[in-house]
């Protein structure tokens, strides 16, 4: 039987050590992404160049980021990326889980062949993708091959659709993934609900658009939320699939931050830019997380 | 008995000695982006000397992007204050480094082995900084050479260009036999590599102005636009898959006929070597017509870091000691294609291009047209050097008009990035 | 029909199903064309490649490519094959994933059943940390890291990737256990269990399917990782930036059958995981995350 101070001191180290516990992590986030977001933001008032150099030039480097011709191209083709991208993967995503939700027969052979791009590196999926989109080895000498002499496609070796090879191969690495979500979702739906609708004589596809698609919601919202982050940190797949290349019509954001820092010696303007990309994703973020968070209290 | 005993001896020696060694010196760490065949066998013999002396190597391969990726693991080893002890590098980059502070010094070994006397100058350049040796240069490149396949040559009239009207003559001779005229990769570096050698061939003068010294009248003016029209004129002459391709992979459409010729630097002649070709028998290698006289260079060179404690430092001057010496140099530099970069070296084991690439090299270090490639990292630092890659590449790829408005577009941009 | 249809609400046609089963094979076709290429092509000797179609079955097989890369093919001087490499993936990839996970679901288990004030905005602030371009940490973590001692060290990396998974298992974890019934927590707490305990003996039993869900996503991320390994893993480099330096090589014949052995030998391990994990990840998933 503890006495009354024992007990005492037990019941306010248990109501501390929830606290204890979280703090070790939340202190290694306040420092490692906080911290290193303050670093960058100050950064990139400075005029480093090879390293991390402390003299103050202003908005210096903004007014030269905004000037080049190689951000405003970075910056038109994350818009093409980002929206052909979450539209696609969430159009397709849907699409299949919808139909391996029809008690399909071999759905555990076919989940896992769709899901499995998302478990590849960016250096297998551009190594494959590179030689297949290539006209010389790839899809179009195949079809020569096989007697189709005319088929032609030539969109990587191209300025104006290399940018739509990026597309695909993105679309392939994640749509299976945001498939799993919705698949997740649609079984999660209570079959009653949907019994009484086909009763009040609701064709299938009233059922989906009017109960099924607004039911998946939060499933929508997290695949927009991951593809989202995705798409604007998406820098792997670039390098390993056309490089920026041809020319420099595929350079996006990252790819441009990671060779104004580390390649070209400009670390102020790749921090600049970095900020840039951070403010577009806390615009994007913080509205959402305020939303979700707030209907959870 | 006594034989028995002696051999113990021997043994016991040896053993100490093979311990004194290893607590003596210390093991270098070596980050490099030479992760393929040839390359790395070549290195192979510089760990296997090292390792003769005691010292162990410790691998830090780092590859892509002709050195990207390696550059940018160096600055966080940097940044973390534990750099490694030589690092491969590159022209301008050395001297960023350099002006960092974060070198080390090898005056002592220089001195005593008498360096300043056997590298060219246009070489300590780079390999000094401030008038202390920081870095051992391993090998010169040059890169204003032309490979033409002998075959289809030969269909084009057999002459090797010497101008550029002589050099249009044959492109144009080779489209109407049906092959690729210009073996070509579109990679930023690879482009730069053609201009280069068309700056080059408006004279070593106009190169020095436009390269080196960064004069925006130069950058903007007619001659520079003339080049610039050359250069699109060249793009008429690959096909239309050249993007992205690897700089091998347009050697061997050279190799198999595929392609008439390639503008290349000389590490392509290790691919025509492989693949069992003859120099002057199945394959020409020419300097770009107009550049007979000249060599645009590059020269990797291992930088060495300040590294702390006495046997490290030891090891590391040990390690640059083996770099320079003329065997090493010799070895290394006949299976990378490249040329010596020490000028006192024979030139017995180098085939008939290397030796052309050796003559050449001492020729232009006595006139003083030895010069350091832009497109290798060489004229200048690389934020200017990106910025023109830029320019080229956009040029290459159709998105100016004609030369004058990419001069205009390589005068701004060179001045944005300085 | 009826068979089909008793289970699901919604009831299609013969047609409809035969369109359905066909669209949905043409999807697994596309999806695993690249598979098939590089397996094909790393089963073939290189001049079938170089010379041939790439859809093409090999003429002569061979498993040479697949002996080169694991345990022979040149990666920096010395011809080692990924052999060396994998392992120390594997001492990386093993501690980073445990330990982002069992601290995701101790804070998880906190944010939802031992609330306190201000807590969500410390889960919000954690959350956000998930969408950090990694490129932009770079030179900080390495003055830290640097710092700590820490640099080019296995423990230094391991650290690395706990700190920027904890954002995600948390996530994870956070949105799992606030569907599970408070009142048991509650009712343990009278009964005078403590933090751990109820830890212990109440969440984590019933936890297995959100673990699968952390493990795989923070297992795939971290193997998969290039840019931390190849900065800050020093001597003890990872599978990745191996498989880097040899399908990167600048110079020489590029063996492109050894180069494809290589890649699905790298991707393997993660492979592995989802094809024998993939069903308790839709359940899990289905658990914890879309509900939102």
């Amino acid at each position: 039987m503890p006495t009354p101070v024992q007990a005492d001191l037990r019941t306010r180290l248990q109501d501390w050590l929830p606290r204890l516990v979280l703090a070790p992590s939340f202190a290694t986030t306040l420092l490692f992404v906080y911290g290193f977001i303050l670093f960058t933001l100050l950064l990139s008032f400075t005029g480093s160049r090879m390293l991390p150099n402390w003299t103050f030039v202003g908005f210096d480097n903004y007014q030269r980021l905004f000037g080049l011709q190689h951000w405003q191209i970075a910056l038109k083709n994350i818009a093409i990326f980002a929206s052909l991208y979450i539209a696609i993967c969430t159009a397709l995503g849907l699409l299949l889980a919808i139909f391996l939700d029809q008690k399909i027969r071999g759905e555990g052979v076919l989940r896992p062949i769709y899901l499995y791009p998302m478990a590849l590196s960016f250096i297998v999926t551009g190594t494959a993708w590179k030689w297949f989109l290539d006209p010389g080895i790839g899809l179009e000498r195949v079809m020569h091959l096989w007697g189709w002499e005319s088929f032609t496609f030539t969109w990587i070796k191209s300025n104006t659709m290399a940018i739509y090879c990026i597309v695909i191969a993105a679309v392939w690495q994640s749509s299976g993934f945001v498939m799993a979500m919705f698949l997740a979702g649609l079984r999660g739906i209570d079959n009653e609900v949907l019994k009484a609708a086909q009763i009040d004589g609701a064709s299938n596809w009233q059922l989906y658009r009017r109960i099924v698609i607004p039911l998946l919601r939060p499933a929508f919202l997290s695949a927009f939320v991951i593809l989202a982050h995705l798409a604007i940190k998406s820098y792997d797949l670039v390098i390993a699939l056309t490089g920026g290349g041809p020319g420099r019509s595929t350079e996006m954001p990252a790819t441009f931050m990671y060779s104004y820092t580390f390649t070209r010696n400009q670390m102020g303007v790749g921090a600049a830019s970095a900020v840039i990309m951070l403010m577009t994703i806390a615009a994007i973020m913080v509205p959402y997380l305020y939303a979700e968070l707030k209907e959870k209290k | 008995m006594a034989v028995y005993l002696a051999r113990k001896g021997a043994l016991t020696c040896a053993l100490l000695a093979s311990t004194a060694l290893a607590a003596q010196a210390e093991d270098v760490e070596v980050l490099h982006w030479w992760t393929s065949g040839g390359e790395a066998a070549a290195l192979n013999v510089l760990k296997d000397d090292l390792q003769g002396k005691g010292i162990g190597w410790v691998d830090m391969p780092v590859a892509g992007g002709g050195g990207e990726a390696a550059m940018t693991a160096l600055r966080a080893r940097v940044t973390a204050g534990n750099p490694p002890t030589a690092v491969q590098m590159l022209g301008f980059d050395i001297v960023d480094w350099a002006q960092e502070g974060v070198l080390g010094n090898l005056d002592e070994v220089a001195t005593a082995e008498n360096w300043g006397e056997v590298v060219p100058d246009a070489l300590q350049a780079f390999s000094k900084h401030e008038d202390h040796w920081i870095a051992a240069p391993v090998n010169v490149h040059s890169t204003n050479w032309v490979w033409i396949n002998k075959a289809a040559l030969d269909a084009a009239g057999g002459k090797a260009p010497e101008t550029w009207d002589e050099l249009i003559a044959v492109l144009d001779q080779m489209k109407a036999n049906g092959i690729v005229p210009l073996g070509h990769g579109g990679q930023p570096w690879q482009d730069a590599t053609i201009f280069d050698a068309l700056v080059l061939a408006e004279g070593t003068d106009f190169y020095k102005a436009a390269f080196i010294d960064l004069d925006p009248e130069t950058l903007g003016g007619e001659r520079m636009a003339a080049a610039f029209d050359r250069l699109i004129v060249l793009r008429g002459y690959v096909d239309d898959n050249f993007s992205g391709r690897d700089w091998n992979l347009a050697s061997a459409m050279v190799i198999n006929g595929e392609a008439g010729m390639q503008m290349m630097g000389d590490w392509a002649k290790g691919e025509f070597l492989k693949a069992g070709k003859v120099p002057g028998q199945d394959f020409v290698c020419i300097r770009f017509p107009g550049t007979q006289g000249a060599v645009t260079f590059n020269s990797d060179q291992f930088v060495m870091f300040d590294v702390q404690g006495e046997g490290k430092k030891q090891a590391q001057a040990q390690m640059a000691s083996a770099i320079m010496s003329p065997t090493f140099q010799s070895a290394f530099n006949v299976v990378k294609g490249s040329v010596p970069a020490r000028t006192d070296v024979p030139d017995a084991d180098f085939d008939d291009c290397g030796k052309k690439g050796m003559a050449d090299l001492a020729e232009a270090n006595t006139n003083g047209t030895l010069l350091g490639s832009m497109a290798h990292g060489h004229a200048n630092p690389a934020a200017v050097k990106n910025a023109i890659y830029d320019v080229v590449t956009g040029a290459m790829n159709g998105e100016y008009g004609d030369g004058a408005s990419a001069a205009q577009a390589l005068a701004d941009a060179v001045a944005g990035a300085q | 029909m009826s068979a089909v249809t008793q289970d699901t609400a919604v009831s299609t046609g013969r047609v409809a199903r035969a369109f359905i089963y066909l669209l949905l094979i043409l999807f697994a076709l596309f999806y695993l064309l690249p598979l098939y290429v590089m397996g094909v092509n790393s089963l073939k000797p290189l001049q079938e490649i170089t010379g041939g179609n790439m859809m093409a079955l090999p003429a002569t097989w061979t498993l040479e490519p697949w002996r080169a890369a694991w345990s022979s093919a040149q990666i920096g001087v010395q011809p080692t094959g990924l052999k060396p490499y994998f392992i120390n993936s594997i001492l990386m990839v093993v501690p980073a994933v445990a330990i982002s996970t069992v601290l995701g679901a101790l804070n998880g288990y906190i944010l939802t059943k031992w609330r306190f004030r201000g807590d969500t905005i410390v889960y919000g602030l954690m959350l956000f940390s998930c969408f950090i371009p990694f490129q932009i940490v770079l030179i900080p973590m390495a003055v830290v890291l640097g710092k700590l001692g820490l640099a080019g060290t296995v423990p230094g990396l391991i650290l690395v990737h706990v700190v920027y998974g904890l954002g995600f298992t948390t996530l994870y974890f956070r949105n799992y256990y606030a569907a599970f019934p408070t009142e048991l927590v509650r009712a343990a707490m009278m009964d005078g269990a403590g933090f751990f305990r109820i830890f212990w003996r109440i969440l984590l039993p019933v936890s297995g399917p959100i673990a699968v869900v952390s493990i795989i996503w923070q297992f795939t991320n971290i193997w998969n990782d290039f840019l931390f390994g190849v900065s800050f893993g020093g001597t003890s480099q990872p599978m990745t930036a191996a498989l880097n330096n040899l399908v990167q090589s600048s110079t020489g014949v590029k063996e492109y059958n050894v180069h494809f052995a290589a890649a699905i030998l790298a991707a393997l391990p993660t492979l592995v995981v989802y094809v024998v994990a993939g069903r308790y990840f839709v359940r899990g998933l289905m658990a914890g995350s879309v509900k939102g």
